[in-house]
């Protein structure tokens, strides 16, 4: 049985929209290297709708296969529709992850509304937001194994 | 699509010759080994058989092997059932930073349990200075656990003289985990003077589910698992005679093949080697340039995740593993590029190859041709790469 469904092998191998805005108007930038996962989303948005977006990822399969998968689903999309999709939304549109990938890499919409804080902080003259750190997870492997 | 195994620490392909030697016990030679009547005796032979094959690869007696379920479970005995036997001695044990995590969760078990352990550093190659073990050395200390070589950077450390300092100094224990290191290097048990010895069968072409455990004579443990008389009273449990007979042919070849299979494998690990550090940027090897295992390499590839490495070269029929964060399971880089110094994102990058007989230089050569275009595919995704190109231009 593989470790990762079909979509997210495809996604994985053939990540659609990988690359960088220039001048994009809202960056969400969401990770942290000592976990192994950076997303970094790019937004040009016209009229209130994504009329573009691209995703660079530092990090493993799920991560990349995540950020694919919600750059295709916010594609043409309002902000408002866009800030609705969920981390498990996109997770449910790859046929799902292995348990142990569902909070690490399933990051991909939190870097989206990011992505559109910063478009909307930026309007607002604010932005930009910058990198934003996910805690580490520093649990004793030990205790984790208990818990387990 | 040929399939390159660079992953032997996973899993190695178990010898024909040790597979022949399971097939009787299965179902014509089903008895146990106890049974005082005639099912019992060809078991029994077996099991004897085994036994002294294993002495023989560690220069024991018989009665000093004894036989588990892994090599897991060998270190938990050693520490465990040394802790147990000797509170009347004390309640410390040292081991290093860098071992298995069978040994390192066992005295962590042991730690809330009122027992009390100390972790000797390493060094950037990942050797333990036997000075750090005498410093660490204590009046109620039982016990001295340290691996052989690590399975993820393969450095061989010096048990001999380790062995030596913890008996001149102390009334411990000195126990090694050979699980990654027997069968590719030298493990006489008088030679590196030790009192106990894990190995795992399993690592070196025999089969799973079966783990050695070297008890010198005199040294007493209290069993893990109690009940009948089986492995001299150290191990209850009906004997997993198949297993433990293939294990004793893993035994004898190990011992038979081992100066063909550093000869074997040498010239790979060097083109694996020369070829990865010589064909990318920001790559460098972690562990031991010259004392390590010769089955073991592990690069850290600056910039991109273990992960997604391992899985592109999966598409390219290489198995590889890694040691960072996403493949641990448990979500946390590897304890052992941590204590060696490598940034903890750096270590997201751990690649980790471990060699094996069915490895040839032609595996060698396609893996260095195919790796840069995999590490190109995924720098060119990576932010953290991004950031580093535009800070250079600058």
């Amino acid at each position: 049985m593989p470790v990762y469904s079909e979509k997210v092998m495809d996604h994985f191998q053939n990540p659609r929209n990988v690359g960088e805005i220039e001048n994009a108007d809202g960056v969400g930038e969401l990770g942290n290297p000592t976990c192994g996962d950076i997303m970094k989303i790019y937004i040009k948005v016209k009229d209130d709708k994504i009329e573009d977006v691209k995703f660079k990822t530092f990090g493993c399969g799920a991560a990349i296969a995540t950020s694919s998968m919600v750059t295709e689903l916010v594609k043409g999309k309002t902000l408002e529709e866009a800030e609705k999709i969920s981390n498990e939304a996109v997770a449910e549109a790859l046929d799902g992850l292995p348990p142990v990938k569902m909070h690490c890499s399933n990051l991909a919409a939190d870097a989206l509304h990011l992505a559109i804080e910063d478009y909307k902080a930026r309007k607002d003259g604010k932005g930009p937001i910058g990198r934003v750190e996910t805690p580490e997870h520093d649990e004793d492997e030990h205790d984790l194994l208990e818990q387990a | 699509m040929k399939i390159i195994n660079f992953d032997h620490f996973a899993a190695t392909k178990m010898r024909q010759e040790v597979k022949d030697a399971m097939e009787p016990y299965f179902i014509s030679e089903y008895g146990n080994p106890q049974s005082i009547h005639t099912l019992g005796d060809e078991p029994r032979e077996a099991l004897s058989k085994a036994r002294l094959q294993a002495a023989e690869l560690l220069n024991a007696s018989s009665n000093e092997v004894i036989f588990t379920g892994s090599g897991s479970e060998s270190n938990n005995l050693a520490i465990k059932g040394t802790a147990f036997a000797r509170t009347d001695k004390g309640k410390h044990i040292v081991v290093s930073k860098i071992e298995h995590f069978s040994v390192l969760n066992s005295v962590k078990s042991l730690a809330k349990l009122g027992f009390e352990f100390s972790e000797v550093p390493v060094d950037k190659y990942g050797s333990v200075d036997p000075q750090d073990i005498k410093n660490a050395l204590r009046k109620d200390t039982v016990l001295v656990s340290i691996t052989q070589a690590s399975n993820e950077i393969g450095t061989i450390q010096d048990i001999k003289e380790i062995s030596k300092i913890v008996h001149e100094n102390s009334a411990a224990y000195m126990h090694t985990d050979a699980n990654t290191s027997c069968g590719f290097t030298e493990t006489d048990v008088k030679e590196l003077g030790v009192d106990m010895l894990s190995a795992a069968p399993h690592r070196f072409y025999g089969p799973k589910g079966v783990g050695l455990f070297y008890l010198k004579k005199g040294i007493r443990i209290m069993p893990l698992i109690d009940g009948g008389i089986q492995e001299f009273g150290r191990r209850a449990g009906t004997e997993n005679v198949p297993a433990i007979a293939g294990a004793g042919v893993a035994c004898e070849l190990a011992k038979k093949e081992l100066k063909d299979r550093t000869s074997h494998l040498l010239p790979i690990q060097k083109a694996i080697k020369d070829g990865v550090l010589n064909s990318l940027d920001e790559v460098y090897l972690n562990g031991h340039p010259e004392k390590r295992l010769p089955n073991n390499l592990n690069f850290v590839v600056k910039y991109i995740e273990g992960e997604s490495m391992l899985m592109w070269l999966n598409n390219n029929g290489i198995m590889v593993a890694s040691g960072s964060a996403c493949t641990s399971k448990i979500l946390k880089s590897s304890h052992v590029l941590s204590a060696i110094g490598v940034d903890a994102a750096l270590a997201q990058g751990s690649l980790l190859i471990s060699l094996g007989e069915d490895n040839t230089l032609e595996d060698a050569e396609y893996f260095v041709k195919e790796l840069p275009a995999v590490v190109k595919k995924l720098r060119e995704m990576s932010p953290l790469y991004e950031e580093v190109m535009k800070a250079n231009k600058k």
